[in-house]
């Protein structure tokens, strides 16, 4: 059952210290500010971050670490020209960061959304993100050992939802929303606008509600050019 | 003929992409590739970050936000576009159903390995991103780079020094000097610019 939220904060509530929190987006293209925002106010401490980067300019996920919630994030590409929050946290061992291959950031979490226990990937494998990791030659090709990623919460962006819960999202805002909806204890969505049942074509929904536990209606959510960016 | 320049570079290898063919071009240099398919080569980009079908770079009232490359650029849509989420999205490349790749690299060795996501450096911050799942998974993998660093130290090497991001998945090597056909037999110099294949040689050791 999903419930509809009338604010921001009320979809975060109950996020406690320690928590793993997926947060959905690549770049800023599908990353849920306001959600984020509503998270970094409820003061929750000693978060595990996972998302595809870490932070852009001074907002969203980026505001969230320099409030210096975050203990420890997992993601695919830290290291952008306007990733200067992540940076400085980095470099004075303020937080803890595990580099992933991005398509095992997104297996991994389908992984934990589907039930699976572990998997058998080619990717990395002979390179220093193996290291440690079980191996295995399957029909003559070598293969490591990968496990899901759980999340307490998932905080995701979508473009609609109706009141169940179903969710279509635009374009390449839609990256790791849909994965990360099915990988969480608690999955938030933030939209632009919430619709009766019945509303959207029922071929076109990517994300079924039972996957969805609250939504929220943000109707102008920020837009954030990339501060820095140089092409 | 002379040295190429990077523009001469993506050209060759643009030209070296079959029809038809579905492709993913690695953020930077790479992305030049795209400025010299011809527009009748049906070629299909793939954006791994949910999209294929991508188009040139979008201006003016064409930028979207939810609607950019590897690179988190502003991009078009082609006809026939589709969309999808990061699973699939790379479920076609580690399921091998791209065509070509086209990466840079910081080395590349004899046998195909690359190095291209971490300088090792003690400072520096590791960044993978999709690097790693691309070059184990697209069926041809194409690196594209100079050959050697401004050091004057060659890129294409015995065995890669800096940390990897693949073993034995290049396949040809496109650089201002010449072309490289790698693999479990070795190097092969498909062509030279701006040096005789005897220097060439000599300078990688070959």
């Amino acid at each position: 059952m999903t419930t509809l939220c009338e604010t921001e904060d009320e979809a975060v509530a109950g996020i406690g210290d320690g928590a793993t929190v997926l947060i959905g987006g690549f770049g800023t293209a599908g990353q849920p500010m306001e959600l984020i925002d509503a998270l970094r106010r409820g003061g929750a401490t000693d978060l595990t971050v996972v998302s595809n980067n870490a932070g852009n300019g001074s907002h969203g996920l980026a505001a969230l670490l320099k409030a210096g919630q975050v203990r420890r994030i997992i993601c695919s590409f830290p290291r952008q020209k306007d990733s200067f929050v992540f940076d400085e946290l980095f470099r004075t061992n303020q937080i803890e960061l595990e580099v992933v291959p991005q398509g095992n950031l997104a297996e991994r979490l389908r992984a934990a959304g589907a039930g699976i226990g572990a998997f058998y990937c080619p990717t990395g494998v002979g390179t220093p993100l193996a290291d440690g990791k079980e191996t295995r030659t399957i029909n003559g090709r070598d293969y490591v050992l990968e496990y899901p990623i759980h999340g307490d919460v998932a905080l995701i962006k979508a473009h609609q939802a109706d009141t169940m819960g179903n969710l279509v999202y635009r374009k390449t805002a839609r990256n790791f929303g849909p994965v990360m909806a099915t990988a969480a204890a608690l999955t938030v969505a933030q939209v632009l606008t919430v619709t009766e049942p019945g509303s959207l074509d029922p071929e076109a929904v990517v994300t079924p509600g039972i996957f969805v536990d609250r939504i929220v209606a943000v109707s102008s959510p920020a837009v954030l050019a990339e501060e820095g960016a140089a092409g | 003929m002379s040295r190429l320049d990077r523009a001469e570079i993506a050209r060759m290898v643009a030209a070296d992409i079959p029809s038809g063919s579905y492709v993913n071009l690695g953020i930077g240099q790479p992305t030049l590739v795209a400025d010299y398919l011809a527009p009748d080569s049906g070629v299909i980009l793939h954006t791994e970050n949910g999209m294929l079908g991508m188009g040139r770079a979008a201006t003016g009232s064409e930028v979207d936000p939810d609607l950019i490359n590897a690179g988190k650029v502003p991009v078009t849509e082609t006809p026939g576009t589709s969309y999808f989420h990061h699973a699939d999205s790379f479920a076609m490349m580690r399921g091998g159903h791209l065509d070509v790749c086209v990466l840079g690299a910081f080395q590349v060795s004899f046998t195909g390995d690359l190095a291209n996501w971490h300088t090792g450096e003690a400072d520096a911050i590791p960044a993978v991103g999709g690097a790693m799942d691309l070059a184990i998974g697209a069926k041809q993998v194409f690196v594209m780079m100079t050959l050697f660093t401004s050091a004057g130290a060659p890129k294409l090497v015995p065995e890669c020094t800096y940390p990897l991001t693949g073993l034995s998945c290049v396949s040809r090597v496109y650089t201002d000097y010449g072309v490289f056909l790698v693999g479990q037999d070795g190097v092969e110099i498909r062509e030279t610019y701006g040096i005789e294949e005897p220097d060439l040689r000599d300078k990688l050791g070959l």
